[in-house]
């Protein structure tokens, strides 16, 4: 029982996760400054910003829905730390486990969208509505591919277990390279999920201020913000996990650097990707997901379809 | 609790982040079409117009080159172009030279600005972080020149207060080099990036009719396939004596007013260089009286945004009768509305920002507005009793105090 609890609430739980979201958005925000010619935060910044949020002033607006507003934060905050307990992380083995947790993950990552999509709209903010309403509209362009990325990994792997598919590519070696296309498409509609650039349509600053975001401060925006941070971490890990689970070593701290590296370039990828382009518009982004990143997943499940009817004979 | 799917009204500024000055853009909204804007000017007037009647011709220059941030130059020399004229002084060629050199520079730093504002409108900072850095060096330059990075202060009446040493002309053209080759770059890259060219083309379309129709100026007229450039049309300072191509476009949008800018820059450079080269010897000034005669005169001036036009009327003393300025915004924002119809809220900030749009320089009066008309009109009679009953209320009573004056003043 203790050690359940301090494996959930501190490590690798809940304040691992959180420092370790610190320091993904540490090296995010230092890569995008560096890439711009800046000299970005000093790398105790983000906490600093989380702190300082959290003694600030908190506002909320009188026509807004007091509860809903409220636990929106929380829900988002607590979805996403749950998902991150059944993904194997440095081990083959994630800390919990069963056959169809993959299911349970990706639905637990989409939570925070709707907690977002329903603080938002309980705001009663013109801008956060607007917001609201972009960020579910993108939800339905981006989660098919990133389902279909994920899931064509899992179905080579013949199973919808993610610790099971991490054991499967540690007995297959070389087979993760057959997802590389899968993976892809996936950090591409990872970039949709954590609303980054090209893809930051819901929050766009210059059109509707801060999107769902607008109306929050003080403590519930600043869990607001460590949510997207640990969002970035969870996300970075399942794909790692799915796509890149390989050079276990079973030498726990080797395994350890190994995992922080393989996070840390999905971060450096992501950080890439928001500086070299500009924000899309709602239906730009629609149609570029339907019409290219869906049609490209398809092409990944097929393929391994085929893989493994080859594989099996 | 309302429906998306109906149509709404949402405020872009006076505050928003899109806006880098107070103005009132309401946005009629159906989900994310755009079906109508209603603009509202006014929130920075700061009556210099007003201020400049009340002023000496020198401290007017001063003021009136804090019309705007930017185009600062633009402003002082349009209205000293006028005053000379009124005091019939022929300023010498080496000053005309060092103005035009100015203004050039000027317009690259405007120019730059202008693609780091429009990166960021479209959230690619990236090219809002790399503009910005190199508009440092032409702002450099400029400090190193006339001793301010803005608001310059290098115009006087009848020349320039400055010259400018063979140690800084060497300084400059280097500049000139290096900044040409970033500009290159900056081409490039928006005649390549997939996300630019999708974000920006077709976006905010102003017909070469349209432009004529709404008097567009500047950049936003000549992307439309307007030549208009008060450079050639009516050369000032000496641009008569110098050759540059005007840069249009038949793009007709916000892509087009882009490669037009970029352009621009490119014959800045071409034109500073020319300045430099051919700088005639001689004096920077000449003596002008402290009294202009009385008369009137309308001067034009291209600034970066467009044609800058002022008008002094003098009469006979130290202090001018009327001072009128015409930003170049003025004469774009009409199209703005125009240009939004049926476009996305996306687009919204992008296309104001392809205007170039510089709303204190614009602002000449201030309306207020009773969207509910509740507000009673009042006549200054009703006010002054109004504000007498006001304060008798709070015990203090002006009435007495009249009274005490009034025998004061008897005795």
């Amino acid at each position: 029982m203790f050690n359940a609890m301090f494996s959930m609430i501190i490590f690798p739980g809940f304040l691992f996760l959180a420092a370790l979201s610190f320091l993904g958005e540490f090296i995010d925000r230092k890569i995008y400054a560096r890439l711009q010619n800046r000299v970005g935060p000093p790398w105790f910044q983000p906490v600093a910003d989380f702190i300082k949020l959290l003694g600030k002033q908190e506002i909320i607006p009188t026509e807004a829905n007091q509860t809903m507003f409220k636990m929106a934060p929380l829900f988002a905050t607590a979805s996403v730390v749950t998902a991150f307990f059944y993904i194997p992380l440095w081990t083959p083995e994630a800390m919990y486990s069963f056959n169809g947790d993959i299911l349970v993950v990706l639905y637990l990552l989409t939570i925070p969208t709707l907690s977002f999509f329903i603080g938002g709209w309980y705001s009663t903010s013109l801008y956060a509505r607007i917001g609201t309403v972009r960020s579910l509209t993108q939800l339905f362009a981006y989660e098919v591919p990133l389902f279909m990325g994920i899931l064509s990994s899992a179905l080579l792997a013949n199973t919808w277990s993610l610790t099971k598919i991490t054991e499967f590519y540690v007995a297959h070696p070389w087979l993760w390279l057959m997802n590389l296309g899968g993976f892809i498409i996936s950090l591409i509609a990872l970039l949709g999920k954590l609303e980054k650039t090209p893809f930051d349509i819901p929050e766009a600053e210059t059109e509707i201020v801060a999107g769902a975001f607008t109306e929050y401060s003080g403590k519930l925006l600043a869990f607001l913000r460590l949510t997207l941070n640990i969002e970035m971490i969870v996300g970075a890990a399942l794909l790692s996990a799915v796509f890149l689970p390989f050079a276990l070593t079973y030498n726990p701290y080797l395994d350890f650097v190994i995992f922080l590296i393989k996070l840390l370039s999905i971060t450096f990828l992501i950080s890439l990707a928001r500086t070299v382009v500009a924000r899309l518009r709602i239906d730009q982004m629609v149609n570029f997901c339907w019409k290219y990143l869906v049609p490209l997943a398809m092409m990944q499940l097929l393929l391994n379809l085929a893989v493994k009817g080859v594989m099996i004979k | 609790m309302h429906n998306p799917s109906e149509e709404f009204k949402i405020p872009i500024g006076p505050q928003h982040p899109a806006l880098k000055e107070p103005e009132s853009f309401s946005v009629a909204l159906r989900g994310e079409k755009i079906l109508g804007v209603d603009i509202r000017l006014g929130y920075n007037h700061r009556g210099i117009e007003k201020a400049c009647e009340e002023r000496t011709y020198i401290q007017d220059m001063y003021l009136i080159e804090r019309v705007c941030g930017i185009c600062s130059h633009s402003h002082s020399t349009c209205f000293i172009q006028a005053v000379e004229e009124i005091a019939g002084l022929a300023v010498p060629r080496r000053a005309l030279y060092i103005r035009t050199l100015v203004a050039e520079l000027e317009r690259i730093h405007s120019h730059l600005l202008w693609l780091g504002v429009a990166g960021h409108e479209i959230g690619f900072d990236t090219l809002l972080m790399y503009t910005w850095r190199d508009r440092e060096i032409v702002m450099d330059i400029l400090a190193e020149l006339t001793g301010n990075r803005v608001n310059y202060g290098i115009n006087t009446i009848g020349g320039v207060r400055r010259d400018i040493s063979s140690i800084q002309i060497q300084e400059t053209l280097k500049a000139m080099d290096l900044l040409e080759e970033r500009t290159k770059y900056y081409i490039e890259l928006g005649l390549e990036e997939t996300t630019i060219i999708k974000r920006l083309s077709g976006v905010g379309v102003l017909s070469y009719e349209d432009s004529l129709h709404f008097d567009a100026v500047g950049p936003t007229a000549r992307a439309s396939g307007v030549k208009r450039d008060v450079r050639k049309d009516d050369p000032y300072a000496s641009y008569g004596e110098i050759s540059f191509d005007v840069i249009t476009d038949t793009g007709a949008d916000v892509y087009a007013r882009t490669i037009v800018r970029l352009k621009e820059l490119m014959e800045s450079y071409k034109i500073v260089r020319q300045c430099l080269k051919n700088l005639p010897d001689g004096p920077i000034t000449v003596r002008a009286p402290r009294k202009i005669p009385a008369g009137e005169a309308l001067s034009r001036y291209e600034a970066p945004r467009g044609e800058d036009v002022h008008y002094v009327k003098s009469n006979g003393t130290d202090k001018p009768e009327r001072v009128k300025v015409r930003a170049p915004t003025l004469a774009n924002v009409q199209a703005v509305k125009h240009m939004l119809k049926d476009r996305f809220l996306a687009d919204m900030p992008i296309v104001i920002a392809a205007i170039d749009p510089c709303f204190s320089c614009t602002d000449r009066l201030v309306s207020l507005k009773d969207d509910d008309k509740k507000a009673d009109v009042m006549t200054w009679q009703a006010l002054h009793d109004y504000s007498i009953k006001w304060h008798s209320q709070r015990g203090v009573d002006f009435g007495k105090l009249n009274k005490k004056l009034q025998e004061r003043l008897s005795k």
